[in-house]
């Protein structure tokens, strides 16, 4: 089942008096469930692409549907409704809010959907037991190690057990074996959870992860292709 | 929703701290600059009631056309009948005539020639009949020098005026002046005490005698140049209302010496200064929601730059732009609310101190024309208790609206992308 439609989807930014393609015809569909890499170097429209399926910027032209909903047509209101209850995002710089714990950061996209606190508690502690950091839930972030940080970022963005989770360069601040540790969690809740996954990165770690591997180049896509999941070093 | 910002607010104290300081430091002034007016407007009340206005004062529409030279050959007769009349009419108002004359005071030497001349303005009040009068002019606590008068023929002058001409106690001397009628008038009294009454215009050149006498002397039987009401307690508004009554009775447009009835605002310069500080006060408040709401807009716009990164989160999690404005709208008024208390708490403290231990102003009203205290005092009343919130509250939230705007109007993928995430 098609969870994402893309169709001759191009972005546009206005410079001066002309502009600027950041993504020109492009036609991707995700299925529920992907572990789905962008990949590409800077300046190739990864980040743009990520923005318009999370309904945070609209494309200039073609069609995108997520989840049923048509990106271009969607209201502000209405958009931060499909975030809210359908989309998890998680940064490369984590972007926790440094003065609430690590469970009330993970606790945060509840209070906005309206789930009582009994509900939360619950929910949030199966996150951080998801992502190991049961131990750390009364740790502000400014306690935690950078891996650390942004497996809370992931708790956050799966507490709510969204369709769709779009990590944009999520290993990029990330030795090595956090790298390994912080996919292995995505994986392992991409599997247990049905969530479908969408990065954008250009580091190779995550690259061997990934089932799929979509190739951007100057706003366009150069390959797309699944990887054999035997490949993967888990 | 409002835990969880409590919460943030708690915890990051530049997000608190610096707005709450600022709005707690102006409610404090505002609570203790209104303390200050309304003790001064109550201070300048009570003193004119006391000594020139009462809360309504009944005189003639001759003299009320004259009244700044207290022409008392223009002043009230059958004063004795009236005020019985008044007193039955209006029994909840205590009535006292007087009588304010301009005399020449000459002290004689020893072989009855002139030593020394000067000024005085009379006050003829009943100083025997009742203690009202001397409670009304706090003659007891006024009394420097001396004694107060206990016999007729007795008189008080003020401290000043007997240092300046050279009086002492027990000294005889001579009023002049001109009756009612206007003959040449003289009368001597002596000098059973001297007052001070820290209220320079009265200190200035007032003699003080008991109205029998000023009665005798300016050839006034039964008059008076106003009779003076007292309220229980002074309410604006019931002497408006009384007066109205009264005049729509006894003024008579076409008699000059029917009586008027002149309630206390309407009186001298009260009508300008009591304006003057009801508008002072407004502006006040005025500019300091204005300036207040200035520095917190800065203050959250800076504030807005240092939560970009929140902001930007909190809209990746799905908050609407709208959510987010009105949870910063709601954190301000939080943040209102607890400086106010703060603030307000502050300034009542300082208003107490101000009220009970005053503030000596006597080398400002060295020329004072108004009849006013030289110490100057605050008075708190219920109003102190809330006034500060309106600028508070409204000064935090204003500021807040108007540095929130950047966040409701601009498109959400340009501020996601200046929120750098």
């Amino acid at each position: 089942m098609n969870i994402i439609i893309i169709e001759k989807m191009s972005k546009h930014y206005p410079i001066g008096g002309g502009k600027f393609t950041a993504l020109k015809d492009i036609d991707l569909e995700f299925t529920k469930g992907e572990f789905t890499g962008i990949v590409g170097p800077s300046g190739s429209g990864k980040t743009t692409l990520l923005n318009i399926i999370g309904s945070l910027d609209t494309q200039s032209e073609g069609n995108v549907e997520v989840m049923g909903n048509p990106i271009r047509k969607l209201s502000s209101k209405k958009a931060a409704k499909l975030r809210s209850q359908h989309i998890g995002f998680i940064f490369q710089t984590y972007n926790l809010l440094p003065v609430y714990t690590v469970f009330e950061n993970v606790e945060f996209p509840l209070i906005l959907l309206g789930i009582s606190a009994e509900k939360r508690k619950e929910a949030v502690l199966d996150a951080l037991e998801w992502v190991g950091l049961s131990d750390k839930a009364k740790s502000r972030p400014a306690q935690l190690s950078g891996g650390e940080c942004q497996r809370v970022a992931i708790a956050r963005a799966i507490v709510k057990k969204p369709n769709l989770v779009l990590a944009d360069e999520p290993t990029a601040n990330l030795d090595a074996e956090n790298s390994h540790h912080i996919l292995k969690t995505m994986k392992k809740l991409n599997e247990k959870l049905g969530t479908t996954f969408i990065f954008s990165t250009h580091d190779a770690k995550v690259i061997q992860y990934l089932r799929r591997k979509i190739s951007l180049l100057d706003g366009k896509v150069s390959n797309d292709e699944i990887i054999n999941e035997d490949d993967y070093d888990l | 929703m409002l835990k969880f910002l409590a919460k943030g607010l708690l915890r990051d104290r530049t997000r608190s701290f610096f707005p709450i300081l600022i709005i707690a430091s102006g409610v404090m002034l505002t609570v203790l600059f209104f303390s200050w007016i309304n003790g001064y407007a109550m201070m300048l009340i009570a003193e004119n009631a006391r000594f020139e206005t009462g809360h309504v004062k009944i005189v003639t529409r001759a003299y009320k056309e004259l009244i700044d030279q207290k022409p008392y050959d223009l002043g009230l007769m059958n004063v004795n009948e009236r005020i019985e009349v008044l007193s039955s009419e209006y029994p909840q108002i205590y009535w006292q005539p007087r009588i304010y004359f301009g005399n020449l005071l000459d002290l004689p030497d020893k072989k009855g020639e002139t030593l020394s001349q000067g000024e005085v303005i009379g006050f003829g009040v009943d100083l025997f009949t009742d203690s009202y009068e001397q409670e009304l002019l706090n003659l007891k606590e006024a009394l420097s020098n001396g004694n107060l008068p206990t016999k007729q023929g007795e008189i008080l002058i003020s401290q000043e005026v007997a240092e300046k001409i050279g009086i002492n106690i027990n000294d005889v001397i001579t009023l002049i002046g001109s009756t009612m009628y206007g003959s040449m008038a003289m009368h001597n009294f002596t000098v059973s005490g001297m007052v001070r009454f820290g209220i320079q215009a009265m200190d200035r050149g007032a003699v003080i005698v008991d109205i029998a006498d000023v009665r005798l002397f300016l050839d006034m039987e039964d008059s008076a140049s106003e009779i003076l009401g007292f309220l229980p307690k002074y309410n604006e508004d019931t002497t408006f209302e009384i007066s109205s009554i009264f005049n729509k009775k006894y003024t008579n447009k076409d008699d000059e010496f029917s009586e008027i009835m002149l309630p206390l605002r309407t009186q001298g310069q009260m009508e300008f200064l009591l304006a003057t500080m009801d508008q002072r006060m407004g502006m006040f408040i005025f500019i300091f929601i204005f300036v207040m709401s200035l520095v917190l807009w800065n203050s959250g716009l800076m504030n807005g730059i240092r939560r970009y990164g929140e902001i930007g989160i909190r809209l990746a999690i799905g908050e609407s732009k709208g959510h987010i404005y009105r949870s910063l709208i709601l954190e301000s008024l939080l943040i209102g609310i607890v400086a106010t208390i703060i603030g307000t708490a502050i300034g009542l403290i300082f208003s107490y101190l101000l009220q009970n231990y005053g503030i000596d102003m006597s080398s400002m009203l060295k020329d004072a024309k108004v009849i006013m205290s030289t110490t100057m005092r605050a008075q708190v009343t219920p109003t102190s208790y809330f006034i500060g919130f309106i600028p508070g509250v409204f000064a935090s939230v204003i500021g807040a609206m108007v540095s929130g705007i950047g966040i409701y109007k601009r498109n959400t993928a340009q501020l996601f992308k200046e929120l750098e995430i």
